[in-house]
């Protein structure tokens, strides 16, 4: 009886070992990389601006050009675990002076009139079992571009990071790589200075900001 | 049972037993042990039961893709949604507490509830509050389910069809203005000064009667008889001895939390010269009060009426002869009153509400004669009703029969559910003209009415309410009405034709009261809503004329006695759509979703019954068909059964679980009587009682220790050495920060549940039902362990809190594949819910047995207004996941933080877990266990008692227990009930 397969066979099954097995384990760890931990899946960058509702809010204007404290609005962020969106209240704080007839702020006026919120897009969104306290961190050093990036510079607003667990454990782990001093911690164009892991693990002891034993402790974000 | 019975004799060896199966060891008992989960293992080797499972299966799957977990590789975009207008004090992930007031068989028990942006989340007791002192109970921790139930009535109904506010108030007003004189309005007692006022603003001649089914009116008589007077207060914390004649004080009525409180502080033997006090009790099953007692007597109920007489008359009340006894009744009595006598001026006697009147007034006689009114027992002027139970009740059906009443208004009460079985009261209710019935669900009763207006819930209502002590206290809502119910104020209002809201009636009622208006009145107002309480408005003290003669209770029945009791969980029933009280485990029997016909081992042996059995009772010719469940420590010739059960439309959660034992109870024989007949009618009823899951493996000292109080002052020689035991496993080091322990005192837990269901509000813990109870899948992350010692007839019982023990060395954490089960800085064992899946290594290798797992999707991530009462602090928990107790990780890590943004260390006593904040008894102390000072390192200091479970396998719990002891009387032996 012919042989079913010549030689030539033994070469493709060897290629196929050598070099078809690593391809595919290639390829299948690029999807699983792609789709758990880049930054794409997360929708980070300018790319991915969250498109909000009556034109959103420019944090580039109100922010970057009127300097405006992040805590005039967000005024929770110093003792609560969420920093606050603020009511429609405070925007017509100033609107019902400034700009009271825009059109742009027709949906504002809409909803303090008729009392119905405005439903804004989340973006930043962590899981469930995440609970994220903004004012542990503000107190202890942790500005907020920091993870916000800069916010003064984004008329629309988009992730800067990916929020991956493996990104907060970098800062629990060696905090002393992104501290600040508490009078730059809402400065959004915060850069660290050369001498940023001296100048940090000052700050560290001066906080009092616990070892990374406990700060890395599950129960710190989870329950 | 004869065998049983037999081996109960013959058994002497073990020292602790948590059921009679235990106690025997019968084979049914080892064979269940033998599996670590019930049923499971075999469940799936049978190939019917496993295609059930599969088809079970793939039902949920199918549910859960139904459910919107569509395949999508990005996180969905959600929306965030602020205020319009925030309001003030309101700070987004920050919980605010708000005073308000719960109203208990009509008395006001202060509250502070918790609010998450505007939804109530839980209730604890107000500090503030005489009736509550900060604590509360199981009742009280589940109402706030109650408010958040789905099946609460959600409209007003006229005739079957929808109707509105407006038209319902108008109805109301021109139907009280044709009945005039023929108004009768009958609702559960309460104490609303507010409601009052306006009950009497309604046409002249007509009628407020209240009807509670558990009425204390017995009570309220007897002392009315005895010393002229209705309201008596008790001080447990002046009292060296008590004598409780069934009278389960720490647990039943609106006074049970301030008691409880009051006893137990007598109890703690924590000084170098350990002092208790004493409780003699005699009741005819064992209570949660009774697992307090020194010497406890099982007697039948109607057998104390004698031994308050025989008290009486040794202790020399006027008039009283001695009647006779048996001789363990005569030894109990005897040693009773010789310490009764040994401490005038600082003992108390109390006789419990089913009780008769005469019992009372004998018990008040007895006080009188020991000198105890004054410093342990007080009387003040009336608070509530005197008659809240049958008279009031009867002397409605005979206006009604004599066609005197034109409208009746039901408010609260089901009364064609819960009015004694000879009353007829349904074809009663169809003989008025206008019904309206109002309450939080459409019910038995509301089917008869032409109105149905759905009330809303105390958390959604304005009101006011006394406590027991009359300190008035305002009700505030926390939410508007979630259906837009309506208050008992705003329906007697409408009537009225006064369209003020709630609001306005009961500010303008007290702005009359005060006399004041204008900045001084809302000052003082806001105060009130504030504290809880108006200061100043107790009940002025009266002073006690003791009568000159005083009737003789009626002799002990002969034969069989029936007994009706309230249910310990879910209590007159009203209560009965609710998942938290139905799957508690109730004190004792550890009952779940049932009530049973309760017998004694030696009166199921002379019957013939075993537990499982379905009994035929029937009394005055009306029957029902019951459960049979054997307690040990039960008067024997004596059924006890549970009011509560047997609704026919409670909702989804509470109709048809139980038998309707109110179908039987007579207005003759309320809470006992006799000529009932018990005859087998079926078996193997299915009873999911927890108290079979576990076992003590003979492990009695390591787990349980109670000692007496002469054992603690002149130690004997330690049978039990203490090892030093090494371990293999790296040391952690607990040196720094804050490292948090428990230590939970046995000697004043009563098992009364306030904790379990605490922790099922706080920690977002699922429903299970009554078929996974019974297979052993129970979510509690608290639970209460019952043991028994001594012999069946008259065990000696003991209650045990038992959570994770947070162990040093923790066995789950091992043999856990994924680590999702680790430890932390502070010595918590960690759960981590998004790591688990659910391989249950960690739970075979508990050896305490605390961990849970969710074997389906057992938290509701559906129904709407369930969602709302979720503690946002918490994750709700999805299929497949193991959880446990994390010492209320979350309010650790809240006052963590805010002590670290304040820039300070925690205070002792600033993290206080749900379980300890609840417990009427101050039981359980947590705290930081590096902090010398702490409370909790002061208790785990105590070497004669603390000591923690299962200390030889080196496990090293974080909680620790303080030793059960007892004060027996030395005259009566070591132990109690065997007196």
């Amino acid at each position: 009886m012919a042989q079913v397969f010549n030689r030539r066979a033994n070469t493709i099954a060897r290629l196929s070992i050598f070099v078809g097995v690593p391809v595919v384990l290639l390829i299948l760890i690029s999807v699983w990389w792609y789709y758990t931990r880049s930054d794409w899946v997360r929708d980070v960058g300018p790319a991915h601006a969250v498109v909000q509702p009556g034109g959103g809010f420019s944090h580039q204007l109100h922010v970057g050009g009127l300097k405006m404290d992040c805590r005039y609005c967000h005024n929770s962020v110093e003792v609560s675990s969420s920093a606050n969106i603020p009511s429609t209240e405070t925007c017509m704080g100033c609107h019902s002076q400034v700009l009271h007839e825009s059109p742009k702020l027709e949906f504002v006026r809409n909803s303090y009139v008729n009392e119905e919120p405005i439903q804004w897009n989340k973006v930043h969104d962590l899981p469930k079992f995440v609970y994220f306290n903004h004012s542990i961190h503000v107190a202890k050093g942790v500005g907020c571009s920091s993870c916000h990036g800069n916010i003064a510079s984004m008329p629309v607003v988009y992730k800067t990071q990916a929020l991956y667990m493996s990104w907060c454990l970098d800062c629990h782990r060696a905090p002393e790589q992104f501290l600040r001093p508490q009078s730059e911690i809402f400065n959004t164009t915060w850069t660290p200075p050369a001498d940023q892991i001296e100048q940090g693990l000052k700050l560290k002891e001066e906080y009092g900001i616990r070892d990374s034993l406990q700060l890395t402790n599950c129960s710190i974000c989870h329950r | 049972m004869s065998k049983e019975t037999h081996d109960i004799q013959q058994n002497s060896g073990r020292s602790y037993w948590r059921s009679l199966d235990d106690l025997v060891q019968s084979s049914e008992f080892q064979e269940r042990l033998a599996r670590e989960f019930p049923q499971e293992a075999a469940e799936l080797r049978d190939p019917v039961s496993r295609r059930s499972f599969l088809k079970l299966m793939g039902a949920s799957m199918a549910l859960s893709s139904l459910a919107g977990c569509q395949f999508a590789i990005k996180q969905p975009q959600e929306k965030i949604v602020p205020y319009v207008r925030q309001p003030e004090q309101v700070i987004p992930g920050r919980a605010l507490y708000f005073a308000t007031t719960m109203a208990v068989h009509g008395y006001g028990i202060g509250l502070l509830a918790e609010s998450h942006e505007g939804r109530p989340t839980k209730v604890e007791g107000n500090p503030d509050h005489p009736a509550s002192n900060g604590s509360s109970d199981a009742w009280i921790q589940a109402s706030i389910l109650t408010m958040y139930d789905p099946d609460r009535s959600q409209q007003i109904i006229k005739d079957g069809q929808p109707s509105t506010w407006a038209e319902a108030s108008a109805a109301l007003a021109t139907a009280a203005a044709a009945a005039g004189s023929g108004i009768r309005v009958i609702s559960e007692p309460n104490t609303s000064p507010t409601l009052a006022a306006l009950v009497a603003s309604l046409p002249a001649g007509s009628t407020w009667y209240q009807y509670d089914p558990l009425s204390a009116d017995n009570t309220s008589t007897g002392t009315m008889n005895a010393v002229g007077s209705t309201n008596t207060i008790y001080a447990f914390d002046k009292a060296d001895v008590v004598v409780a004649l069934d009278s389960d004080f720490t647990t039943t009525g609106p006074t049970a939390l301030r008691y409880a409180r009051d006893f137990a502080s007598k109890r703690r033997a924590h000084s170098a010269k350990p002092k208790m006090n004493r409780l003699y009790m005699a009741e005819p099953t064992p209570t949660s009060t009774g697992t307090l007692a020194d010497h406890r007597l099982a007697v039948k109920a109607s057998a104390v009426g004698s031994l308050t007489q025989a008290i009486a008359a040794a202790v020399g009340v006027a008039g009283v002869s001695a009647p006779s006894l048996s001789e363990s009744e005569s030894k109990w009595v005897a040693s009773a009153v010789k310490d009764l006598q040994a401490h005038t001026g600082a003992s108390a006697v109390i006789a419990g509400e089913t009780q008769p009147a005469e019992v009372h007034a004998l018990v008040h006689a007895i006080n009188a004669a020991l000198n105890n009114v004054g410093s342990t027992v007080r009387y003040i002027d009336p608070v509530g009703t005197m008659n809240t139970g049958i008279n009031s009740l009867a002397a409605l059906v005979s206006e009604i029969n004599a066609g005197a009443v034109s409208m009746l208004v039901i408010a609260d009460t089901n009364l064609v559910y819960n009015a004694p079985a000879n009353f007829n009261i349904a074809e009663i209710i169809k003989k008025v003209p206008t019904v309206v019935h109002f309450g939080l669900y459409q019910d038995e009763t509301s089917e008869l009415a032409q109105w149905h207006i759905n009330a809303a819930h105390y958390l959604e209502s304005w009101g006011d309410l006394r406590a027991f002590d009359g300190t008035v206290s305002v009700q505030q809502p926390l939410i508007a009405p979630l259906y837009d119910g309506k208050t008992l104020i705003d329906v007697v209002a409408a009537m009225a034709g006064n369209a003020s809201s709630t609001h306005d009636l009961v500010k303008n009622f007290w702005q009359g009261v005060t006399g004041t208006d204008g900045y001084a009145f809302d000052k003082n107002w806001q105060i009130a809503l504030h504290d809880g309480i108006v200061p100043n408005t107790a009940a002025a003290a009266t002073t006690p004329t003791l009568a000159t003669s005083f009737k003789a209770p009626a002799a002990t029945t002969d034969g069989l006695e029936i007994v009706f009791r309230a249910d310990p969980s879910i209590r007159d029933g009203s209560a009965a759509n609710n998942g938290w009280l139905q799957e508690v485990p109730k004190p004792v029997t550890k009952m779940t979703w049932d009530n049973t016909a309760q017998l004694s081992p030696k009166t199921a042996e002379k019957l013939g019954l075993k537990r499982g059995d379905i009994v035929k009772l029937t009394l005055e010719g009306r029957s029902v068909d019951a459960p049979v469940f054997v307690v040990p420590g039960q008067s024997d010739d004596t059924v006890v059964v549970h009011l509560g059960y047997g609704r026919t439309k409670a909702g989804r959660v509470g109709s048809s679980v139980g038998f309707n034992a109110y179908a039987i109870r007579p207005s003759t024989s309320l809470w006992h009587g006799a000529g009932v007949e018990i005859t087998k009618v079926g078996e193997d009823y299915k009873l999911a009682s927890t108290q079979m899951h576990t076992d003590l493996e003979g492990r009695d000292y390591d787990i349980y220790r109670a000692k007496t109080l002469d054992e603690l002052i002149n130690p004997h020689e330690e049978k039990h050495a203490h090892h030093e035991i090494i371990s293999l496993f790296p040391e952690w080091d607990y040196s720094k920060g804050y490292q948090w322990g428990m230590s939970i005192d046995l000697n004043v837990c009563n098992g009364c549940n306030a904790c379990v269901v605490a922790c099922q509000a706080e920690n977002n813990i699922p429903v299970v039902g009554k078929e996974q109870v019974w297979m052993g899948r129970e979510m509690h992350w608290i639970r209460i362990d019952t043991y028994f010692s001594g012999d069946a007839e008259h065990p000696e019982i003991y209650q045990q809190p038992v959570a994770c023990m947070q162990c040093e060395h923790a066995p789950c954490e091992i043999v856990c594949p994924v680590a999702a089960t680790v430890h932390d800085a502070e010595g918590i064992n960690n759960m981590v819910y998004n790591r688990c899946v659910g391989t249950k290594y960690c739970s075979n290798n508990c050896p305490y047995k605390v961990r849970r797992f969710n074997f389906f999707q057992y938290s509701d991530m559906e129904t709407p207004s369930l969602k709302l009462q979720r503690n946002p602090d918490v994750t709700v928990r999805t299929r497949g996941v193991m959880e446990k107790c994390n010492y209320c990780q979350q309010r650790i890590n809240e006052a963590r933080i805010d002590a670290r943004t304040q820039g300070r260390e925690i205070k002792d006593g600033e993290v206080v877990t749900a379980c300890q904040q609840a417990c009427p008894t101050q039981a359980i102390v947590f705290g930081n266990i590096n902090d010398p000072s702490s409370k909790v390192v002061q208790l785990k200091a105590l070497e004669k008692t603390s000591y923690t479970m299962l200390d030889p396998l080196n496990t090293k719990p974080r909680t620790s227990y303080l030793a059960k002891l007892t004060n027996p009387n030395p005259e009566l032996g070591g132990t109690h009930g065997d007196a």
